[in-house]
């Protein structure tokens, strides 16, 4: 009976340790998301609100600037991705080599650009790549190119733009979690691709690749749910230009609510849109992924 | 045997010039910090002799010293709460296991598919109707708790002996006793770890404090960055230093504690 009871208050007490960070999780995660649904159907300024049915997402439909915003953020997700993740892949495989020299080093410069905060790399980069900035006039000395490139006023040069700082961030960062992964592989599985005759290409698609399926799987949600959020640098870079070239929902949405008179109703349904979009990217890429 | 070499060769070279790519930008922006304007936006590669004029302008037209002061107590309120709540989480979920609360657990999990951007605003007004815009408090509320945090302290909690438990239990030690006395001096590297990801995170967020963070008296070090850039003219040689000074933290962090941020990023994995 004494230990049964002993049994009963340990398990209060570990719901006395749970229940802070669970009320906060529910306060400010799961309650405003559930109030995101509820705003997104209510229109009016400000916090005068009213129900008005689906009408806002009526209107998404009919906003083109929302479409705009939308397809530079896939322009941004279909381009800078991929390249991203098969460049980390292949330092990473350079970097799991037991016999290279200066490895710490190697490793220590190619993650260091994490440190940097957003908005400071996204400054830096618009210091560089002004019109008779540094990079082009590096490119231009190496006769690369003839004329220089102007990164911020045409819509092509901002997004290129905006896909090489990414890249450069974001690189060492999905480079560590496959280091970590290629660590975790047993070597005499290499050693036997090895005397089975398989080098260089062969043993990154047929061994490297399959086996860190999960990793790859989990990097690329990661990237997918870090692109569709995208704020820090077009607010920074390029301040969504030119001409919204470069404007992010997540920079629409924050101008709809913070800067013009502020419509929270029509913001929130374009919110809700985002977490869908999150969630059935996520979702399909694990379709794609369990069945490769 | 020559091909082979080649490719050792080639292997360097890739490597050194990723390596110089990753690099170059920011021994750049600490280069540009002592140069003028002009030579900022025309790519000079060498150190100038404008430091301390770019120093004293940076410190006459900002508010340079709130701004730093403001992040260093928002990053610090931020890890210290999100640590003590996460933590004594993670614990309670491990130690305490039970169907319930492994299925409070899981319902938690889902938090991480909420992206931010489809929060901010009912969180804004929230925080708004609280009365709580710019305080320190309303940075630190929404992400005290979070299911990464709580999921890190439960693995670690996972690989503490539990006759530790037992034995302190005996000696008529308090469950609460147990975690302060107990849990917390042996798993110092994973309090480490979660301090580094949080300190790091909250020091560089911009868009919740962009929004929540109207007074000039509450700035923190990014929204100051970025509004030098809002300006008619921006001065780079000045913008350049004032990006250094809130990398700077940062960065020192990083080269000193780069292993336990390197497994911090990972241990999200498991």
């Amino acid at each position: 009976m004494g230990r049964l009871k002993l049994k009963t208050k340990q398990n209060l007490i570990g719901w006395g340790f749970i229940i802070p960070a669970s009320l906060f999780i529910c306060v400010f995660y799961f309650y405003p998301i559930i109030r995101a649904l509820i705003l997104s159907f209510q229109t009016g300024v400000g916090v005068n609100l009213k129900y008005a049915g689906t009408f806002n997402y009526a209107r998404l439909l009919q906003d083109s600037l929302f479409k705009r915003s939308l397809g530079n953020v896939f322009i941004f997700l279909l381009i800078q991705v991929p390249v991203m993740l098969t460049l980390a892949l292949i330092l990473a495989s350079l970097l799991n080599d037991g016999s290279l020299k200066l490895r710490g080093f190697f490793r220590t410069a190619l993650f260091l650009p994490c440190a940097t905060s957003l908005v400071s790399y996204a400054i830096i980069f618009r210091a560089m790549f002004g019109l008779d900035g540094l990079v082009n006039s590096l490119l231009m000395n190496l006769d690369l190119i003839s004329s220089p490139i102007n990164w911020m006023g045409t819509p092509w040069g901002a997004r290129l733009l905006i896909v090489i700082a990414l890249t450069w961030r974001w690189t060492g960062y999905n480079m560590i979690f496959y280091l970590a992964g290629l660590q975790n592989i047993d070597p005499a599985i290499y050693e036997a691709g090895t005397i089975d005759g398989a080098t260089g290409a062969t043993r990154l698609f047929r061994l490297t690749i399959p086996m860190l399926r999960p990793i790859i799987l989990l990097t690329a949600i990661m990237s997918t749910n870090g692109t569709l959020q995208l704020f820090d640098e077009p607010m920074n870079l390029t301040n969504g230009g030119p001409a919204n070239a470069t404007l992010s929902v997540s920079q629409y949405i924050y101008r709809l609510s913070f800067q013009y008179s502020p419509r929270f109703g029509y913001a929130a349904a374009m919110s809700f849109v985002i977490f869908l979009l999150v969630a059935v990217l996520a979702l399909f890429q694990m379709k794609v992924g369990d069945k490769r | 045997m020559s091909k082979r070499k080649l490719v050792i060769w080639g292997k360097y070279l890739f490597l050194s010039l990723a390596a110089l790519l990753s690099t170059f930008p920011l021994v750049w922006m600490f280069v540009s910090a002592t140069n003028q304007s002009v030579d900022v936006l025309g790519g000079r590669l060498l150190p100038g002799t404008h430091l301390m004029k770019n120093w004293s302008n940076l410190l006459r037209n900002t508010n340079l010293t709130t701004a730093i002061y403001n992040s260093m107590r928002n990053a610090s309120v931020a890890t210290i709460a999100s640590l003590a709540v996460c933590s004594i989480a993670g614990y309670g979920f491990e130690i305490y296991y039970d169907r319930g609360k492994d299925f409070v657990m899981r319902i938690l999990l889902l938090s991480m598919m909420i992206p931010f951007a489809a929060i901010m605003i009912p969180l804004f007004m929230l925080v708004g109707k609280l009365n709580l815009l710019n305080t320190t408090s309303a940075f630190v509320l929404p992400t005290m708790a979070t299911a990464f945090l709580i999921f890190l302290f439960r693995q670690s909690a996972r690989y503490f002996p539990r006759e530790i438990i037992e034995a302190a239990r005996i000696e008529g030690m308090g469950e609460l006793g147990i975690f302060f006395r107990m849990y917390i001096p042996v798993m110092r590297s994973t309090y480490a770890t979660a301090a580094i990801i949080t300190f790091m995170g909250a020091w560089n967020s911009y868009l919740w404090p962009l929004i929540i963070m109207q007074s000039a008296d509450s700035v923190t070090m990014p929204l100051l960055v970025s509004n030098l850039i809002a300006g008619y003219v921006t001065d780079y040689g000045v913008l350049m230093l004032a990006v250094g000074v809130s990398v700077l933290p940062t960065i020192i962090i990083f080269l000193l504690l780069q292993r336990s941020f390197a497994e911090g990023i990972i241990s999200s994995m498991s």
